[in-house]
Formats: structure tokens, C-alpha cells, sequence
């Protein structure tokens, strides 16, 4: 018997005046998970989140909290907290009347709330800043009053709207860090929303990719790197994402199939035993190692890691190798085909 | 001490302030400053007339202002008028600024609704209330006809004239004053609301800890509005009542129009005028003060 999931959407459909905001999402979410919804603008990721937030109400679907059906719930009979992209907090309030403005609704008794605000700021790192307002603290020090707020209350789902958005990048790295360190102390369950896919993979245990309103793959970030479903997720996963290459470039490949290869798979091979010949368009020196971008007819995104310093002239020829085994291959409607053994 | 780099430094600062301040100094030095303080001097003269010329008397002006009993009435008259058509307008244009930012049907035209009464002026305003209060005719009357209620002459009788003055006005200020908190209610961002909902406040408890709050700064500007206006408005008084029956109608302002262009007696309207600008000042500096100090501004 399988453990029943801790959140379920089943078949969640959302349309605005007939524009497609999500359609037919089911996702099983077990409790403790930290998922990632990971996307591009307006592919229905927040819109995801806030149905599941009950800021929204789906038009057909089922949604499932802790055995509960709360698809036409208020967002507060939900039992869970979220962090916005743009904090909301609440600019006339300090810091410690924003953590505790829940708790001060839900009528928790004084020293229970001071406890919790006591805990959630030594938490958070904001001891001290207690009588502060939004407005006198930092970028990163009112991401973390709205981390403080969601987690003040010890609500077992926590939601995040791109709460690493407004910061900058250092600043950003950081707090992934901080962020996946509370969620797994708190052993609470996250569910995530970001564009970033390097926030996702590096955080999230689970990875829902979805695209035009539509999942297109759930799994963890291993899965979607090594085993993407399609082309879109191949493309959009990884950095430098997957080259793709039309199938009739290679020897021994159908007309219509198309070839996916990780850059890290693609070596440099010397003149005349290289599998596809190459113009080197530009070079990335990133310290480690170097991208080297290449250009050819029937492939796209095609990159080259070459460690260290290896800066080749633009224009210049090159002929690469690559494995059989490394090969991805995808149908002509970009579906992952099984490779023939 | 005296870095000569510096020197010149703060004296170019110095000559960009001046530059920067003269446009609004001169034009409130030649409408405000100059006038009031004429005002004041021509306060401290006696009203001539051929006989007596006109002559430096101190305040003796002011101390006739305080012992006629016209002048009290009428500063009662206009603190009860303030003290009604304040608060009331600011509640009734706050409520509807909540409806109105809220989704409703037809939100455009329920916006351009509670406007027009600003935009009408209010001489032609007046003519219209006038219409409704008129005994027999009006509209008021002809309502209370069909329920057989008597016959009531609404601005003939001290009773109630200045009611019916105080209901004008807030007619015509609580869809001015809603429009200000409009203007702010939208700078509120909507995911406040949200968060708010996540954290499980009720609608009246998100106006009264977050919406509210928030709209002190409009609703301190609105409240000197308010004031000011509780004086200056008397446009209406000239259809209406003309102050009557019997003063119970009359306002300060239109008392010291009828003192200065009525009577001719210029000097007692300067000394109201400037009685006026004192408690104006004090009430303002008050509000500025001390509610000032407890708004947040964003």
C-alpha cells in the first residue's frame, strides 16, 4: 500500500475568458517534498501555485490538502502559508507586527505569539530588527521577514512565488542555501515557482516543468537531465541547454528523429574522424573551463566544454565526436523515443 | 575653516535653493502674505465715513466682534456645520471608495456618479437643491405628498435650514473627497489583500489593520480639505438661505461678506478674516502636528 499523498491536484483546469491558464494538471506532492514549479513566463506556474493557494478557484479539477478537499476553500481554511515575489508585507507595520500578523488574527494568546516570533526571527536571522518597518531594511532582509512570516505560524505546506526574484545574484545563491536548509530543519513541504531552472534543479527534490498551461514533466532534477521526456524539456533544462540535431546529419538515424546531446558528451576529434564538422561561432572562458559555441546546418544550441582555457578563433572549422550512448533521440512530434538497445 | 572650494560650494547651494524657492515665494507674498497682512493693518482702523474719518483704534474692532451676538451665533453655526459635514463626508467618501475600488458591475459609471456633484457648480448645485427643497413643489414635498406627510418648508424654518445646508454639502464633498481615496486605495498593491487572506484576516479586518492605516496620510490631507472648505464654501448660502431665517442659516464667510459688502463696514470684516486665518492656522498646525506624527508614508 502506498503512502497517500500529502498534496493532490487532480486534473486542474483554469481559463480566463477562454485564454488558457493551466489545463489538466495532476500532480501528487508527498508531504516533506520540496517541488519546483519551473517554466517559462506564462506557462501557468504561478497560476498553478495560486489555485493551490486558493487565491484562485479551478474551473474543474480536485485539489487535496493533507485528506482534505479544499478545491473551493478560502486560501485560509487551507492551513498554509506563502512567501510572495513581492513580500506583501505590510509597509505601516515593523517587522515583528508582519511576522505576527496572523498569528494576532487567529487569536493565539500574546506569549505564545512572542515565542513563535522569538523563534521564527533567531530562525531567520532578523533578531534585533524587530521594530524595523519594510521600508528601512535591506532587499534581502525583507525576503527574510516574508520567510519569517510564513514560517512563524508552522504551517506544514509552505508556498514561494519566486521569492528569490528581487535579489541579486550573490545575494540569491545565498539564500537558496538558507531557504533549502529551513525546509528541510522545519520538515515542511514547499512547493516552489520559479523561471530559474538552476534554482530548480539545485533545490528541488521534485521538478514539474510545464509549459503553454501543460506539465510536461514530472520527476527529480536527475530525470529531467538525463531522461528528458521531449524536446522542450531538453532544451529548457541544463546549462548550456541540450543540443539538438535533426536525425539525417547522422549516419544511422531516421529523417525525422531528432538527436539530442549534452555538451559535456561532445569531445573535440581530430581532422577526418569526427562524426559532424563544425563552425566555432564563440567562446566562453569561465575560468574552469571553457563553452565553445558552435554552428551547424541541421543542429541547434550545439556547445562544446572544454576544460580550462581553450579559446578557439571564431570562424574557425572543428570536427567533433560524441558516444552512441549519449545519444537522446526524439521523434518527429519531439517525444522521447527508448533507444533501441 | 574656511576652504575657499567649500565656500563657494555651499554659496552656489545657496543661490540654486533661493532660485529654486522664488517662484512660490513671490506669488504667496503678492496673494497671501501681503494680503493678510493688510488685512490686519485695516483691522486696526475705525470704518469712516465723512464725518469721521477713518482712524487708528487698536483692536477695538475685535472687541465688538466678541460682544455682538450675531457674530457668536454665526461662529457656532459654522464649528456645528463643520463638526457634521467633516467627519460625515470623510465617512461617506471613504465608504464608497471602498465600494467603488471594489468589482462591481458598471464600476466606471458608479465612479463618474459619485463625481458629478463636484464637477457642477455650486451656484447651479444650489439651484437644483433649491428645486428639491422648495415647500409644495419640490421634490421632497411631492415625495412626502404620497405618503400624506405635511407640507415642510426645509430652509424657511431655523429648525432646519442649516440641515438642509449640511446635506448640500456633503453631497457636494464626499464625491470629491472619494476620489482621493480612490487615487490611494489603488496604490495599495493587491497581494497585501492576498497575504492577508493566507493569513486568514477577514475583509473588515484587513480594512481596519491594513486598508486604513495605509490611507492616513489621504485621509489627513482630506481632513484639512475638509476644514478649509467647512469655511470657505458659502456659495451655496447665496441661493439658498442667504443665511436666514433669522442668521440661523449664516456662516462665518458669508457674515463677513455681508459685514464688508452689505453694511460697508470693512474694517469688522478684516478683523473676522483675520480670526478666521488664526483658528484655520492653529487647526491646521494641530493636524500636521500631531496626527502627522502617527502616519505612515509609504
Amino acid at each position: 500500500m502506498t503512502a497517500q499523498p500529502f498534496v493532490s491536484l487532480e486534473g486542474i483546469g483554469k481559463r480566463w475568458n477562454g485564454k488558457l491558464g493551466v489545463e489538466d494538471v495532476s500532480l501528487d506532492i508527498p508531504e516533506g517534498a520540496f517541488v519546483a514549479l519551473l517554466g517559462p513566463s506564462g506557462c501557468g506556474k504561478s497560476t498553478t501555485l495560486r489555485l493551490l493557494a486558493g487565491l484562485e478557484i479551478p474551473d474543474e479539477g480536485k485539489i487535496i490538502i493533507d485528506g482534505r478537499d479544499v478545491t473551493t476553500r478560502a486560501a485560509s481554511e487551507r492551513n498554509l502559508s506563502m512567501v510572495f515575489q513581492s513580500y506583501a508585507l505590510f509597509p505601516h507595520l515593523s517587522v515583528a507586527e508582519n511576522v505576527m500578523f496572523g498569528l494576532k488574527v487567529r487569536r493565539v494568546p500574546r506569549a505564545e505569539r512572542l515565542e513563535k516570533l522569538k523563534r521564527a526571527l533567531e530562525i531567520t536571522g532578523l533578531t534585533g530588527l524587530e521594530d524595523r518597518k519594510p521600508g528601512e531594511l535591506s532587499g534581502g532582509q525583507r525576503q527574510r521577514v516574508a520567510l519569517a512570516r510564513a514560517i512563524v505560524a508552522g504551517q506544514r505546506l509552505c508556498l514561494m512565488d519566486e521569492p528569490l526574484s528581487n535579489l541579486d545574484a550573490k545575494l540569491r545563491n545565498a539564500v537558496r542555501k538558507d531557504i533549502k536548509k529551513l525546509q528541510q530543519d522545519l520538515g515542511i513541504t514547499v512547493v516552489y515557482v520559479t523561471h530559474d531552472q538552476t534554482e530548480a534543479m539545485s533545490m528541488a527534490d521534485i521538478v514539474v516543468l510545464m509549459k503553454d498551461g501543460r506539465i510536461q514533466q514530472i520527476g527529480t532534477p536527475q530525470e529531467l537531465y538525463n531522461a528528458p521526456v521531449n524536446t522542450f524539456v531538453a532544451e529548457f533544462v541544463g546549462a548550456p541547454p541540450m543540443a539538438l540535431i535533426r536525425g539525417h546529419a547522422l549516419a544511422g538515424f531516421d529523417n525525422d528523429t531528432t538527436i539530442g546531446l549534452r555538451a559535456e558528451h561532445i569531445t573535440l576529434a581530430e581532422t577526418g574522424k569526427g562524426r559532424l564538422i563544425c563552425e566555432v561561432t564563440e567562446c566562453e572562458f569561465l575560468g574552469a573551463e571553457t563553452f565553445i559555441g558552435l554552428a551547424h546546418d541541421d543542429a541547434t544550441g550545439l556547445t562544446l566544454k572544454a576544460p580550462g582555457m581553450a579559446l578557439h578563433p571564431s570562424g574557425h572549422t572543428v570536427e567533433i565526436g560524441f558516444a552512441d550512448d549519449d545519444l537522446h533521440v526524439f521523434d518527429s512530434g519531439g517525444k522521447r523515443v527508448a533507444r533501441a538497445p | 575653516m574656511s576652504n575657499p572650494h567649500a565656500n563657494l560650494e555651499r554659496r552656489r547651494q545657496a543661490i540654486y535653493g533661493w532660485l529654486l524657492l522664488s517662484p512660490a515665494a513671490l506669488l504667496l507674498s503678492v496673494f497671501a502674505f501681503y494680503p493678510s497682512l493688510a488685512t490686519f493693518w485695516s483691522s486696526t482702523f475705525s470704518r469712516g465715513n465723512r464725518r469721521n474719518p477713518s482712524e487708528y483704534i487698536g483692536l477695538e474692532n475685535y472687541a465688538d466682534l466678541f460682544a455682538d451676538p450675531t457674530f457668536w451665533l454665526v461662529v457656532r453655526n459654522n464649528l456645528f456645520y463643520a463638526g457634521v459635514t467633516i467627519p460625515v463626508s470623510i465617512f461617506i467618501a471613504l465608504s464608497m471608495a471602498l465600494w467603488a475600488n471594489s468589482r462591481i458591475p458598471a464600476r466606471g459609471f458608479v465612479r463618474t456618479a459619485y463625481f458629478t456633484p463636484t464637477v457642477l457648480p455650486m451656484i447651479a448645485a444650489a439651484n437644483l437643491w433649491l428645486f428639491f427643497y422648495t415647500p409644495g413643489l419640490g421634490v421632497l414635498d411631492q415625495i412626502g405628498a404620497l405618503f400624506d406627510l405635511p407640507s415642510v418648508n426645509w430652509l424657511g424654518q431655523p429648525e432646519t435650514a442649516l440641515w438642509a445646508i449640511i446635506i448640500v454639502t456633503i453631497w457636494k464633498e464626499a464625491g470629491f473627497f472619494m476620489i482621493f481615496y480612490l487615487a490611494a486605495l489603488q496604490t495599495i498593491p493587491e497581494d497585501l489583500k492576498e497575504a492577508a487572506d493566507i493569513e486568514g484576516a477577514s475583509r473588515w479586518t484587513y480594512t481596519r489593520r491594513i486598508v486604513l492605516p495605509l490611507l492616513m496620510p489621504t485621509t489627513l490631507f482630506i481632513m484639512v480639505n475638509a476644514m478649509i472648505n467647512s469655511v470657505k464654501l458659502i456659495d451655496h448660502l447665496f441661493i439658498l438661505t442667504k443665511g436666514g431665517p433669522s442668521d440661523a442659516s449664516k456662516l462665518i464667510l458669508y457674515y463677513i461678506w455681508e459685514m464688508a459688502f452689505a453694511f460697508f463696514d470693512a474694517p469688522h470684516a478684516a478683523a473676522m478674516t483675520m480670526l478666521v486665518l488664526l483658528v484655520l492656522g492653529i487647526v491646521a498646525a494641530i493636524q500636521f502636528f500631531l496626527i502627522d506624527r502617527r502616519t505612515h508614508y509609504q
